[in-house]
């Protein structure tokens, strides 16, 4: 069985600290403080906290009002209602601004599970991107999010970071070298590469496992920060390995898989597959049922990195 | 803060400045928002050259009072008072809208000393100034948080949230001015989408009520004087304005909500505007349209 740890708990404690460390530090939630674990900070910060109700663009706006005068504010909600509803105050009060708003979004992806469409964000990696001075971050575990939590309040600018519902498994056990902007290479490889992020970093480990006993090598990409993209990063892998899938709890549209090939086509155009969500919406269901019929897995994966090797 | 405190008279007067730069600014831009920059200039004068707390040699002093301007189109106005201010020369007025101008369109916040929000996508300006307001809280800060939104602008969901987060956090030095000059793009707003009662909305979001006659200078400053006094909640004034105030060619004109008078109207206008030999110190030469 295997072990799983809580991406929301890692970042309810991360912040926590930091607002033991630096009191400027502030958190906003819309009515969902429960959910994305910011209760920690409320209950000993109670006078740093703001509960902002179910009004999520006046949320942000708010978060921008007290980045302008130097406080450092983490809004957290559900990713969708994060950046869907709130897509014009992040775009004028946030990234025109280039205000020091930090947006931890929890719920990302489809495994939000049985809430259903309304509450899966499937574009949020896409619409954040599309945001100048933003950086757009995906966690894969417990680890990779106390270090990216602690990394957004040292950067100075607008910052999105994504954490997923359930509980994932473990990537970094011991630590994670996590620095904005530049991939961990998590594993060797030279017969094709795997760039993945968040939840799909877990599968992207099963497939190049998997992979391994027919005889083909895949070097994998933990591509956490989308934006700005470790443009070296990928530029190296399509030079060493020639051959490379993408991987996202995410709408192919806009995301990862788009970012990624930007850079490979410009640079040097080397086979491409992309798993990701295919122009629909998802539907209720438990977790893994969904990630198995929207095509988000291990298998998939694998298939991609056999056609793309083959297409050498 | 100006040394002398200025009289109701000299506010007038500068109130009338603002007006001149309005009219001759965006007639030389060839666009922007006359009407809207117009109904507010009065307002303006008073929370500048009275009531506002600031320092145009030290943009960025901690303890200054906030302004912002949420109905961002009205950048006109703000960019008059700022340069009458001192934070910035005159002249740069007659670059409004220009390409590698500081003034933009809409007010940004980065590159135009004084400016205190980047607006203009209605709507968001109150939320902004709570959250300054919360800032000053929390560092036991006494500042006073002004905002001014436009009456079509109360159209947005967003004043609404903000309005209630406002009065459910009290915030008392949060004090809104509203520039009801009764027009929006597409005609009267009790047309378009209707407000009424405005007065009664507010009250009923937990804020303290003022109404004024948004061109009496008097009675604009007695009003933020009550303003200033109220505890434990938000105070809105309401404030009863003309659009296109001060050209009477451009009052109650949808025409200038968003469009520049043209050469002959902008000498019209300054005509009408500048009814004392005092007002042709300020010595801005505004050449109009090309």
């Amino acid at each position: 069985m295997t072990e799983l740890v809580s991406i929301r708990d890692a970042y309810g404690r991360t912040i926590l600290e930091l607002g033991r460390e630096n009191e400027d530090i502030v958190v906003l939630d819309a009515d969902l403080s429960s959910s994305t674990k910011t209760t920690l900070f409320a209950a000993e910060f109670p006078e740093r906290h703001f509960q902002m109700g179910i009004a999520e663009a006046n949320m942000i706006g708010t978060a921008a009002g007290l980045a302008s005068c130097g406080k450092i504010p983490f809004a957290s909600t559900f990713a969708v209602f994060a950046t869907c509803r709130t897509f014009d105050q992040l775009r004028m009060s946030v990234a025109y601004s280039n205000l020091n708003v930090k947006v931890v979004a929890t719920h990302g992806g489809i495994s939000v599970g049985e809430d259903g469409a309304s509450h899966h964000a499937i574009e949020d990696i896409a619409l954040t991107c599309a945001l100048p001075n933003f950086t757009v971050i995906v966690v894969a575990d417990a680890t990779e999010t106390e270090q990216a939590i602690r990394a957004a309040a040292e950067h100075r600018g607008p910052t999105y970071v994504r954490l997923t519902r359930p509980s994932v498994p473990i990537i970094y056990r011991e630590r994670c070298d996590f620095v904005i902007g530049k991939a961990i290479r998590l594993r060797e490889g030279k017969d094709a590469t795997i760039v993945a992020n968040g939840l799909m970093l877990s599968r992207a480990l099963e497939a190049a496992r998997l992979l391994a006993t027919e005889g083909i090598s895949t070097r994998i990409l933990d591509m956490h920060t989308v934006k700005p993209l470790d443009k070296q990063a990928v530029q190296e892998a399509a030079a060493d390995t020639g051959a490379i899938v993408t991987a996202e709890e995410h709408l192919l549209h806009g995301g990862l898989g788009s970012v990624v090939a930007q850079t490979v086509v410009e640079h040097r155009a080397v086979p491409m597959r992309f798993v990701a969500i295919r122009d629909q919406y998802a539907r209720s269901g438990k977790p893994e049922e969904l990630l198995e019929l929207y095509g988000l897995t291990s298998q998939a994966i694998a298939n991609a990195v056999r056609q793309v090797v083959s297409e050498k | 803060m100006t040394e002398e405190t200025l009289s109701v008279s000299e506010l007038q007067g500068k109130a009338r400045c603002l007006r001149c730069h309005i009219i001759g600014m965006t007639a030389t831009a060839g666009s922007g928002h006359p009407g809207g920059s117009l109904s507010a200039a009065d307002i303006v004068a008073a929370l500048y050259f009275r009531v506002l707390r600031h320092n145009p040699h030290n943009p960025q002093w901690e303890d200054r009072d906030r302004f912002v301007l949420s109905k961002g189109h009205a950048a006109p106005v703000l960019y008059a008072a700022l340069a009458e201010s001192g934070y910035f020369p005159r002249e740069l007025l007659r670059s409004l809208r220009c390409c590698d101008s500081p003034l933009q369109g809409h007010p940004e916040m980065h590159h135009l000393p004084g400016v205190e929000a980047s607006t203009g996508s209605l709507g968001q300006g109150l939320s902004i100034a709570n959250g300054m307001a919360l800032a000053g809280r929390l560092d036991g800060r006494g500042y006073s948080v002004y905002v001014l939104l436009g009456d079509g602008e109360l159209d947005e969901g967003q004043v609404w949230e903000a309005a209630m987060a406002a009065a459910h956090y009290d915030l008392d030095h949060v004090t809104a001015i509203l520039d009801r000059n009764r027009q929006q793009i597409d005609g009267w707003t009790e047309d378009v989408m209707s407000l009424e009662p405005l007065a009664d909305k507010w009250r009923a979001f937990g804020w303290y009520v003022l109404e004024t006659n948004g061109h009496n200078m008097e009675a604009i400053l007695e009003a933020l004087a009550t303003a200033r006094m109220v505890k434990g909640q938000p105070s809105i004034i309401i404030a009863h304005t003309t659009k296109g105030k001060g050209a009477s060619f451009m009052e109650d004109n949808l025409r200038f909500h968003g469009n520049a008078p043209d050469r002959e109207e902008m000498a019209r206008g300054l005509g009408e505007v500048r009814t004392e030999e005092r007002c042709k110190v300020c010595g801005v030469d505004y050449p109009g349209p090309c």
